[in-house]
C-alpha cells in the first residue's frame, strides 16, 4: 500500500469513530498542554530571578567583610555583618589592580529625610562616582557624585525617584537643601524611576559620598565594596587578587568574602533549573498517562474493526500493511493530541504573560520539543501492540466476527 | 489446464478433546472457467473448503497448487500478493467497510496492492458503470439496498481481474429477486471466463451450476462431473 494511501485509510478510520479519537487526542492534548505550560512558569521563574540579579550589575565582584568558614557561595553572607572593618582604603586600594575596570564602596544604614516640612525614612547608600554605572542607574536630571578625595565628602545627595516626587512634587529638586539626619545635603540628581532590584528599592534610596555616610552612621567599616571586571573571562582573576590584596593589608588574615555575580546567579540558575525539569517531569508523567489511553483506544479499535481486518487481508493485505495502518492512526491520534496540546500550551502561558507582564512564561524549547517528541514517541510505542495483535489476527476468525 | 489441483488436503480442529476432521483426504481439481457450486449441510466442511481455497486457511497435510503453483508452503505475505492478484471474494455479509463510500470500497483491493490514484479512479468508474451503480459511487454503505451492497461487494471482488472468484452463500442475506440479480451477475463474470467457485445450500441455486460437488464430514460425497 502507498504512504499516502496507508495515511489516508488511517485518518478515516480515526475521523470514523469522531467520540473516541476527540477523546484520545484530548488526552494528548492536556499532557503536552501541561508540559509546555508548567515548563513555561518554571522557566519563566528562572528567567525572572536571573534578570533581577543581572540588574545589579555586570561583571560583579563583590567583597564582604567577614570570612565564611567553607569556601563558595553562602546565603548566610548576604545578610549578615560582622564587625571586622572594611575601610575606604581597602576599596581605594583595590582600584589599582588589573583588570579592574570601577570599584565602588558602600556603606548603608537608614536615616530621615527632611524638605519643605515633609518626612519620611529613607535607606541611605554611601558610596562614590562610579557606584552609579556600576549599578546600571541612570540619572533623570543632575549629576553624579563628584569624582572626589574618597575619604572627604561634600554635603550632597542624589535622590530616588519616588523621593522626588513624594517631597518635592512639581517644584524642581535640583539645588535644593534637604536634611537628612542632623546633617543638611544640596540634591544635585535625580534617579531615574527603576522599580525593584532585589531587596533595595532605588527608587526610594539616597546615594551621598561614602565618607559622609560613614560619619553619619558613626562608623568606619563599609558594607560592600563592589568591583567591575573588564570582562566575563577576568572575573576569577579578580576575584584572587582582591582577596589576596585585602589579605595582605588586613596583616595576612584571610577576613573578607570575595563572591562573585557569577557564582550566585549560577546557584539560582541551576536551582530553578532543577525545579523546571522536576515539573516537566510530572508533567510528562499525564503524557505517558495519555500514551497508555491511546493504546487502550487501538485495543478497541482493533476488536471492533475485527471483520474488517479479515476483509483487508482476505483482499490481499500484507501484516505489514495493516501494521502500517494501525501504527499511523495511533500516531496521528498522538500527534492531533501533541499540536493540539501545544497550541493549548501557548495560548496559555500568553494568558499568563498577560496576566503578570513582569513574569517572562516562555516555555523554553528543550521543553516543548522533549514534549511534542514525549508525545508522538508514547502513541507510536503504545501503537505498536495494537497494531500487531491486528497484523497477527487470523482471516477465517476475523471474518467470521461481524 | 487444470486452475486447481487439490491433493490429499488434511484440516483438522482441535476441539476441547476432540478432533474434527473438516476436510479429510480431499482430492479435487477445477479447470479454468469451471462453474461449480460446493454443497451439504452445515459442518459438513464446505466453508473450510472455501477458506482453503481463498488461502485463508492452511491445511495440516496435501498440497494445494493454484495456476500451476505450489502455494501451500508460501509465507503469509506471499499468500497475501496471490490473493490480491488471483483471487476474489463475495461473502455472505457482503463485509464492506461501513465508513468507505461504495467508489472506496470497490478501489480497497487496488488501494491495498498499491495501484496509483489515477488508475484505480479509472477501473472504478468503469467497474461502477458496468454493475450499475454509477448513480451510488459516494454512497456509504448503509444507504445502499441489499442488492447494491452486494452489486458493490462483487465490483470489488472482480476489481484486480482476478481468474478465481469465491462467493460463500452469496445470496442468502437477500431475497429472491435480489438473489437472482447477484447470481444473474456471477454468472455472467463466469462467461466471462472467471472460474466460479459458489458454497451454498440452497439446492435451487447450486442447480444452476454446471457442476456439483457435495460435501459430507469432511469428504466429497459426489461430483457431478465424474458421475
Amino acid at each position: 500500500m502507498r504512504l499516502a494511501d496507508t495515511l489516508r485509510f488511517a485518518r478515516d478510520a480515526a475521523t470514523g469513530y469522531p467520540v473516541r479519537t476527540a477523546l484520545s487526542v484530548l488526552a494528548m492534548a492536556i499532557g503536552v498542554a501541561a508540559v509546555v505550560l508548567l515548563t513555561a512558569l518554571g522557566d519563566g521563574a528562572r528567567r525572572y530571578v536571573v534578570g533581577q540579579f543581572s540588574s545589579l550589575g555586570t561583571n560583579l565582584v563583590i567583597v564582604l567583610p567577614g570570612r565564611s568558614g567553607t569556601g563558595g557561595f553562602n546565603p548566610a553572607n548576604a545578610i549578615t555583618s560582622t564587625p571586622r572593618d572594611l575601610t575606604i582604603d581597602d576599596a581605594a586600594s583595590l582600584r589599582r589592580l588589573p583588570h579592574v575596570r570601577r570599584v565602588a564602596p558602600l556603606a548603608v544604614g537608614t536615616s530621615e529625610m527632611a524638605f519643605g516640612g515633609k518626612l519620611r525614612e529613607v535607606m541611605v547608600a554611601g558610596s562614590t562616582a562610579e557606584f552609579i554605572p556600576i549599578r546600571h542607574f541612570e540619572l533623570a536630571q543632575g549629576k553624579a557624585l563628584p569624582d572626589e578625595d574618597w575619604n572627604h565628602g561634600s554635603s550632597v545627595a542624589i535622590i530616588g525617584a519616588k523621593l522626588h516626587e513624594e517631597l518635592f512634587g512639581a517644584t524642581p529638586a535640583l539645588g535644593q537643601l534637604i536634611r537628612i539626619g542632623d546633617r543638611r545635603l544640596r540634591v544635585i540628581g535625580v534617579l531615574k524611576p527603576s522599580g525593584q532590584g532585589l531587596g533595595m528599592n532605588t527608587d526610594e534610596l539616597v546615594i551621598v559620598p561614602v565618607a559622609l555616610a560613614q560619619a553619619m552612621f558613626n562608623s568606619n567599616t563599609l558594607f560592600r565594596i563592589m568591583l567591575e571586571a573588564n570582562s566575563r573571562d577576568a572575573i576569577p582573576a579578580v576575584k584572587e587578587a582582591a582577596l589576596s590584596l585585602l589579605k595582605q593589608r588586613h596583616r595576612g588574615e584571610e577576613d573578607v568574602t570575595v563572591i562573585t555575580q557569577d557564582a550566585i546567579l549560577a546557584t539560582f540558575d541551576k536551582l530553578l533549573g532543577a525545579l523546571t525539569l522536576a515539573v516537566a517531569g510530572i508533567a510528562a508523567i499525564s503524557l505517558a498517562v495519555a500514551g497508555i489511553l491511546v493504546m487502550n483506544v487501538m485495543l478497541v479499535a482493533v476488536t471492533q474493526r475485527t471483520g474488517e481486518i479479515g476483509l483487508l487481508k482476505a483482499l490481499g493485505a500484507s501484516a505489514r500493511t495493516i501494521r502500517l495502518a494501525f501504527l499511523s492512526e495511533a500516531a496521528m491520534l498522538s500527534a492531533a493530541g501533541a499540536l493540539v496540546g501545544y497550541g493549548l500550551g501557548q495560548i496559555g502561558a500568553f494568558v499568563l504573560r498577560q496576566l503578570f507582564p513582569v513574569f517572562p512564561a516562555y516555555p523554553p524549547e528543550w521543553a516543548v520539543i522533549a514534549g511534542l517528541g514525549t508525545a508522538i514517541g508514547t502513541g507510536l510505542l503504545f501503537g505498536v501492540m495494537p497494531a500487531r495483535r491486528a497484523a497477527q489476527l487470523d482471516p477465517v476468525q476475523a471474518l467470521m466476527k461481524r | 489446464m487444470a486452475l486447481i489441483e487439490l491433493a490429499g488436503i488434511e484440516r483438522r480442529f482441535q476441539l476441547g478433546d476432540t478432533t474434527v476432521h473438516a476436510l479429510a483426504g480431499l482430492d479435487l481439481q477445477i479447470t479454468a472457467g469451471e462453474y461449480v457450486a460446493v454443497m451439504g449441510p452445515s459442518g459438513s466442511g464446505k466453508s473450510t473448503l472455501l477458506n482453503l481455497l481463498g488461502l485463508l486457511d492452511r491445511p495440516q497435510s496435501g498440497t494445494y497448487r493454484l495456476d500451476g503453483r505450489d502455494v501451500t508452503t508460501l509465507s503469509p505475505d506471499e499468500q497475501a500478493k496471490v490473493r490480491s492478484a488471483k483471487i476474489g471474494f463475495v461473502f455472505q455479509s457482503f463485509h464492506l467497510v461501513p465508513r468507505l463510500t461504495a467508489a472506496e470500497n470497490i478501489a480497497l483491493p487496488m488501494m491495498l496492492a498499491g495501484i496509483p490514484a489515477a488508475e484505480r479512479n479509472r477501473r472504478v468508474a468503469k467497474a461502477l458503470k458496468d454493475f450499475g451503480l454509477d448513480q451510488r459511487a459516494d454512497h456509504k454503505p448503509d444507504q445502499l439496498s441489499g442488492g447494491q451492497r452486494q452489486r458493490v461487494a462483487i465490483a470489488r471482488a472482480t476489481i484486480m481481474q482476478p481468474p478465481l472468484l469465491l462467493a460463500d452463500e452469496p445470496t442468502g442475506n437477500l431475497d429472491r429477486h435480489t438473489g437472482d440479480e447477484v447470481i444473474h451477475l456471477l454468472e455472467e463474470l463466469n462467461d466471462r471466463g472467471v472460474t466460479l467457485v459458489v458454497v451454498t445450500h440452497d439446492a435451487t441455486l447450486g442447480a444452476r451450476a454446471r457442476r456439483q460437488l457435495a460435501m459430507e464430514d469432511g469428504r466429497l460425497q459426489r461430483d457431478s462431473a465424474r458421475s
